[in-house]
């Protein structure tokens, strides 16, 4: 079986007297693509942000690659070749497609290779239109698929993406299904995710949290079909 | 895109050697010599706050750092060269712990300006209060409010009595802010600078692509000490005396409006802040009518509410409005990536 590539064991997070994470244990093996789901509140958000190093939990271990990060700043994930991305679009608005590209290759590979590669991530996702604009003018839906491009552009064995289809149209959700089923060919993919038709489209195995625990893990059909997860998330069905 | 950069480095020396020949007939030397020293100085603040997105409100304790670093080395060492080199590396280390200090315990924004700015206060009410025989260091006094006078200037390197002054100090202070400028061009080129940049824009995005936005500030920050430094060496020089005031609030706070007026993002912008209102300074010293500062902070606010991108961007836009073929495929491209806007969203 592939090796393990993302582990927590223990993992706590408690912001006073909440607890948002409570003792999360969670693996993830090689080019294995996972969403997390769970209502608002459920912990899925800052079980991203420990793993990331945005935040230091408060118990529990984090392991990549069998190393282990707990309480690594995000620069140091990064350096390992863990590409990602938050929930609002981080990108650098000022600056062109091209340059923003370049910067994300350029920390793993010299200049002129970095300008290559940016070039050849910028035809992979279709943004040789907008390659010169400045991020600053671009539609939401562009900008979120520029920040998939930064993270593809570092050839990441690791890919942890919060929400990447919020607020995008339905057109570019498919293309964002595309990307991510091309990046599941070199990486394992974590996605937080709300939208269960994006989810579908995508169909993989589901992590289910509930007030801070994991509540299920399996198949987003067999998820979808039960009853205590339709409970607790999917009351309205999605 | 690298031979259209040569062309235009090369229209910069020409253009700079023209104006370094052509000023001298229009001001005296020695009004052009602190002129440029306040432009380089400007460019430092310009660089690590356009730039690296750094507001530092205490360069000017960079410049008088420099200024004395120079001077107490010169009484002792009793040449140029080496408090040169001094006043350039003394300043960079102590905006290195400085800088290390605040980036890698998080200050941003408004404390890093309060931070820099307490520093600069600090500095200036020590050396104001070192009148004592017991502040010395090596055979210097630090002279308290009198400042250090008397310390040996600028001399050709290796001969001692051949002093640099004058007309000459001139050509030697514009040669090297030219150096400057090209020395932070070719920063700013460099994948250091272009990373810089991007921190400017987005320091969480910059961290997440697995780079050390502390490590990366500090350096940038102890660069633009060094420049200031190099500036403050000059000044001690041009001036033949250093006191406390080089540390002064009024200082600091000039060198932020210069770079404001001039234009920040820009290299050329602080440097024409910078010169431009230390002459209009030096003019309306010569009458009693209207006090300066007044009219310095009319200056300020009229920029602010008018102009607030600075001279250098907005002269730099008219141009491309009015001229050139280049604009006006730019703005082609730019019509059709509103479209492509549109279209999406």
């Amino acid at each position: 079986m592939a090796e393990t590539v993302l582990e927590t064991t223990g993992l706590t997070m408690r912001f006073g007297g909440v607890v948002a994470t409570d003792n999360v244990n969670f693996s993830l093996k090689a080019r294995e693509l996972r969403c997390l789901i769970g209502p608002n509140g459920a912990g899925k958000s800052t079980f991203f942000k420990c793993i990331t190093g945005l935040l230091t939990p408060s118990e529990g271990q984090v392991f990549m690659r069998n190393q282990e990060t707990t309480g690594w700043h995000p620069h140091e994930v990064a350096s390992l070749g863990v590409g990602i991305k938050t929930q609002v679009p981080n990108v650098m608005d000022g600056l062109t497609v091209v340059e923003n590209i370049w910067m994300a290759a350029r920390r793993f590979m010299p200049s002129k290779e970095a300008s290559d590669k940016a070039q050849d991530v910028i035809e992979r996702l279709a943004l040789g239109s907008i390659a010169k604009a400045e991020l600053g003018r671009l539609a939401h839906g562009e900008r979120q698929r520029v920040e998939l491009g930064l993270v593809v552009a570092a050839d990441p064995w690791l890919v942890l993406l919060d929400e990447p289809a919020a607020g995008m149209t339905a057109g570019d959700v498919d293309r964002m299904s595309a990307i991510i089923d091309e990046m599941t060919r070199t990486a394992a993919v974590v996605i937080v995710e709300h939208d269960m038709q994006f989810i579908r489209s995508i169909a993989s195995t589901v992590t289910v949290f509930h007030q801070g625990a994991i509540l299920m893990e399996d198949h987003v059909d067999k998820v979808m079909s039960d009853p205590i997860v339709r409970n607790v998330y999917l009351g309205k069905k999605a | 895109m690298s031979r259209s950069w040569g062309r235009q480095d090369a229209a910069t020396i020409v253009a700079a050697i023209v104006l370094i020949w052509l000023m001298p007939l229009l001001i005296s030397t020695y009004t052009l010599t602190v002129l440029v020293i306040y432009g380089m100085l400007a460019l430092s603040l310009g660089l690590i706050w356009g730039f690296g997105g750094i507001l530092c409100f205490g360069q000017a304790a960079f410049f008088g750092l420099g200024a004395y670093t120079y001077a107490i080395a010169a009484i002792n060492v009793g040449e140029s060269t080496l408090p040169m080199i001094l006043a350039v590396f003394v300043p960079a280390l102590f905006a290195a712990l400085l800088g290390a200090m605040m980036f890698y315990g998080r200050l941003t924004d408004v404390y890093l300006g309060v931070i820099t700015l307490v520093v600069t206060l600090i500095l200036f009410k020590f050396v104001n209060s070192s009148a004592g025989p017991q502040y010395v260091i090596g055979e210097a006094r630090l002279g308290g409010f009198n400042g250090i006078p008397g310390f040996h200037t600028l001399n050709i390197p290796g001969q001692p009595d051949e002093y640099i002054w004058g007309d000459a100090l001139y050509y030697v202070c514009a040669v090297a802010l030219l150096a400057v400028y090209f020395l932070v061009t070719w920063l700013l080129r460099s994948s250091f600078g272009r990373i810089a940049i991007g921190i400017r824009e987005n320091e969480t995005r910059v961290s997440l692509m697995g780079y050390d936005v502390r490590a990366r500030k500090t350096i940038l920050f102890a660069i633009g000490a060094a420049i200031a430094g190099l500036a403050g060496a000059l000044f001690a020089n041009w001036g033949e005396i250093v006191t406390p005031g080089l540390f002064s609030l009024g200082q600091s706070a000039e060198i932020i409006i210069w770079c404001i007026v001039g234009g920040l993002g820009t290299r050329l912008g602080p440097i024409i802040g910078a010169a431009g209102l230390a002459y209009l300074k030096f003019l309306l010293g010569q009458q009693s009518l209207i006090d300066n500062t007044l009219i310095m902070g009319i200056i300020l606010v009229l920029f602010v509410l008018f102009l607030p991108k600075g001279i250098v961007p907005a002269v730099a836009s008219l141009w491309k409005a009015s001229f050139g073929r280049r604009s006006g495929r730019k703005s082609a491209g730019r019509r059709h990536m509103r479209r492509v806007d549109s279209a999406n969203g």
